[in-house]
């Protein structure tokens, strides 16, 4: 930003007629404002972070985990989250998820899952 | 349950970690109990400890050692999360019942979870055999002090979500995460990091964290660290709101504050209406009040003089969780005594201004209070440009953060993180519609119903690892050359043989500090310091401080260094302390048996001080037991004790010897000895000496029964007088 003086007196002005209290109700108020787009776009998106703790949540190691993600995100599937890919290659191929998982970490079943999800 | 005269076993805690799992989850706060303890009513205090370490001077108050109501953070990382385990033990015994383990040097960069337990670099790989190691130790150390003790690291960098994870299964109970760390401080793109914030915040709020954000990171960052203030508060706000809007509870958000300004600044007329302000806008919320470490140089008086009125600070506002600084922060990684050095002033200060506000009120029209709307106005303002310049991310694109600025005021040397930049970047990917995380605590759109009409995703694969624990995945060691058996084998000699060596932080490091004055200029000081290590042998010699008492006259130096040999325990002679009779058994005995004293100090020596805390009921002395005794005085001739013995049918005499030159002191306890004999009443007489020179073995040598040096109290005196008593009366 471009160095400015302090001109707080002058910017102050609508602010003096506020009480504390109205003060501290304006200032969450202003918050929740900034943040509003920031929660939508939280909630919209996701990470290869966020992949590789839904698969430890899964039960996977991280050593799996970071695999299986990098293959993934190389496919494009990453958008319909990696444990999904994950539960229904399983389901697919009638294997415990773990299994399921350390085959998709060999490349198995990639081409087969990205034809369900991006075909369907 | 482990005894205090017990060390901690590292490899047996290394043992069946696999199958570890933690007492607990979720934090824990201490509990405002006002109470009477010894003589005194405290108000702001929490329940006693079963085992601790109290403050030196509470010798003189039967031990007592209130403990603050608010919780007391002590940081410990020294790279080697073994010997940390050790300083943990040292630090709960002290009053600390939240640890907080900084991360080695570059973690945040890594993409991924580490595993094993490699050597750190100004901090400790956090994996989960570390973890749950230090964990395994502080649910043995919290039995042990009697106070549950809060586990706490970092759920930041690019690897927020996982390690948010492992946390939440290995047992931590609080962590920072402040997604605006990452973007000012480490450079990782924004976008990336709000996205994975929200993620984590789900995580900890499920696994009952508390939260610390990283406001305070810009006052250490900002060139004039009291013009951020502003800014400090629009940045507790934005992860404090974003956090309970993910659901993390309000009472477990805690903000990080640190008073910005240090002396010699008006240290308190600058921070008083800052914190005031700070607990106006966020009373709904924790304050975790941290201290300075802007202003911090080599000198561990000064920062603990800055650290005081920090507590001063936190005890004039509030408090929830009181950090501490180790005073050596600014010259080295912190070592072992100085944790403790810090969890001590931290509790002395706290205790010793116990209810400091129900005595003072503050003065509403005065500049204080002016400054304190001030400043909040200021906050305001901001974010209401930072929402006219489009958003956050915008903002922090123009520069808008930590400039030096006191806002509105702008200098233009703020931080400057592009939306596209940063490390990281462009790694955000949309969800499409059908988005599924089959898992407990995911926090955005989620689309179980394709599958499912359950509102919990957890269940379409049977539970996570959150419910099961047994899914949890334990990874050893991965790297055979850098793990924690390789060091401890290095050291075994001194872990569990015969050798022991000076440490400040690891086992066996063999690092001393030596203190010097030289009456010289500070160059030539310096350099003379360096010469003075080589000569005591020591290496690696670094002066690690040094400070003018007068350009010409004098400076004083600091110098660490190594010493290269080691003690054998084999051929140590160690002096056994005896344990002391219980004041039941000693007031029993003397009911029943005859004692008296004759008291003084002998020879030319007017030191009266140390006789009479021995004797003194109101030092804890002889009388309260009720023993009868005759103090003759100071310079008091030799031969008169005896005499006096003789006179008035006394059996024991205790003679005061505190000048030591020419060690008078012993040639003095021989005269009496010789006099005894001489008089006949040596066997009938029980001598005993005392004084700060006096050591047991020359008093001893010197013809006395006992000898009693510094710190020695009416009990050990009159317990040591019993047993000898016994001893004879049984002979």
């Amino acid at each position: 930003m471009k160095a400015r003086k302090d001109d707080f007196e002058k910017r102050r002005k609508e602010l003096a007629k506020l009480t504390d209290e109205e003060l501290k109700t304006y200032f969450f108020k202003l918050t929740d404002q900034l943040l509003d787009p920031i929660m939508e776009l939280a909630y919209n998106y996701t990470s290869p972070s966020i992949e590789r703790s839904v698969l430890l949540r899964m039960g996977f190691s991280s050593l799996e985990a970071k695999v299986i993600t990098e293959k993934l995100k190389d496919a494009n599937l990453l958008s319909y989250g990696a444990g999904h890919v994950v539960y229904l290659y399983a389901k697919k191929v009638k294997k415990e998820i773990i299994e399921a998982g350390r085959l998709l970490a060999k490349g198995e079943g990639i081409a087969l899952m990205k034809e369900v999800f991006e075909n369907d | 349950m482990i005894k205090a005269n017990q060390k901690l076993d590292i490899r047996k805690l290394l043992e069946d970690l696999e199958n570890y799992e933690p007492k607990r989850r979720g934090w824990v706060w201490r509990q405002k109990t006002p109470q009477k303890i010894g003589p005194f009513n405290y108000c702001e205090v929490s329940p006693s400890l079963k085992n601790y370490q109290p403050l030196p001077s509470a010798r003189h108050l039967n031990n007592i050692d209130p403990q603050p109501e608010m919780v007391i953070t002590t940081e410990i990382a020294s790279g080697r999360f073994e010997d940390d385990i050790r300083r943990m033990r040292m630090a709960a015994y002290h009053g600390a019942d939240h640890i907080m383990v900084i991360r080695t040097a570059g973690q945040s960069h890594i993409d991924g979870l580490l595993e094993g337990t490699p050597q750190g670099v100004g901090g400790v790989p956090i994996t989960r055999k570390q973890l749950r190691a230090q964990r395994k130790a502080l649910d043995i150390i919290e039995e042990e002090v009697g106070r549950p003790i809060n586990y706490h690291s970092y759920v930041s960098g690019v690897a927020g979500p996982e390690i948010a994870v492992l946390f939440v299964e290995e047992g931590v109970n609080g962590a920072h995460q402040d997604p605006q760390y990452n973007v000012l401080y480490r450079n990782i793109n924004s976008l990336r990091s709000f996205v994975d914030a929200a993620e984590s915040k789900k995580i900890m709020a499920y696994g009952g964290l508390a939260q610390i954000d990283g406001a305070h990171n810009a006052n250490a960052t900002a060139r004039d660290a009291w013009k951020v203030m502003p800014e400090l508060l629009v940045q507790h706000a934005i992860n404090t709101r974003m956090s309970e809007r993910v659901g993390i509870p309000a009472d477990l958000i805690c903000l990080s504050t640190v008073p910005p300004a240090a002396p010699p600044s008006p240290d308190l007329k600058i921070n008083l209406p800052y914190a005031l302000a700070l607990r106006d806008f966020f009373d709904n919320y924790k304050m975790r009040a941290q201290m300075n470490t802007k202003y911090m140089d080599s000198s561990t008086r000064e920062a603990t003089v800055t650290h005081v009125l920090n507590l001063l600070i936190s005890r004039l506002t509030s408090a929830d969780i009181q950090s501490t600084i180790t005073p050596d922060e600014g010259r080295n990684v912190p070592w072992h005594v100085y944790n403790i050095e810090a969890l001590d002033t931290a509790k002395q200060a706290l205790v010793g201004m116990d209810d400091l506000k129900a005595m003072l009120e503050f003065k509403k029209d005065s500049e204080l209070f002016k400054t304190k709307r001030e400043i909040k106005e200021r906050a305001v303002l901001m974010l209401e440009e930072i929402i006219a310049m489009g958003g956050y991310f915008e903002a922090v694109e123009a520069g808008m953060f930590v400039d030096s600025g006191n806002y509105p005021e702008r200098v233009g040397d703020g931080i400057k993180r592009k939306i596209a930049g940063g490390i990281s970047s462009d790694t955000i990917i949309k969800r499409d519609s059908k988005y599924l995380a089959p898992v407990t605590a995911h926090y955005g759109y989620n689309n179980v119903s394709q599958y499912s009409n359950t509102s919990d995703p957890a269940t379409l694969i049977g539970g996570s690892t959150f419910e099961k624990r047994a899914k949890i995945q334990y990874i050893d060691e991965l790297d055979e050359t850098d793990n924690v058996y390789l060091r401890l084998a290095e050291k075994e000699d001194y872990r569990s043989g015969h050798l022991l060596k000076p440490e400040v932080e690891w086992l066996a490091d063999g690092v001393v500090m030596v203190d010097l004055f030289f009456p010289t200029d500070i160059n030539t000081a310096e350099a003379a310091a360096l010469e003075v290590g080589k000569k005591m042998n020591l290496t690696n010699v670094e002066v690690i401080h040094k400070e003018t008492m007068h350009p010409s006259e004098g400076i004083r130096i600091q110098l660490k260094g190594v010493v290269n040999f080691d003690i054998d325990l084999r051929k140590l002679k160690v002096v056994e302390k005896e344990e002391n009779l219980s004041e039941e058994e000693i007031t029993n005995y003397l009911k029943k048996h005859h004692l008296k004293i004759i008291a003084g100090t002998g020879g030319n020596d007017e030191h009266s001080v140390g006789m009479r805390e021995i004797l003194d009921i109101k030092h804890g002395g002889l009388e309260k037991y009720g023993i009868e005794f005759n103090y003759l005085g100071t310079s008091v001739p030799i031969e008169k004790f005896i005499d006096a013995a003789i006179e008035e049918n006394a059996n024991v005499v205790l003679i005061s010897l505190i000048i030591s030159h020419d060690d008078i002191h012993y040639k003095n306890m021989q005269k009496l000895h010789n006099y005894a004999i001489e008089k006949g009443v040596r066997e009938k007489l029980i001598l005993v000496a005392g004084g700060t020179q006096v050591t047991p073995e020359l008093a001893q040598k010197y013809g006395m029964d006992q000898g009693f040096g510094r710190g020695t109290t009416g009990t050990d005196i009159a317990s040591f007088l019993v047993k000898r008593l016994k001893e004879k009366n049984e002979s």
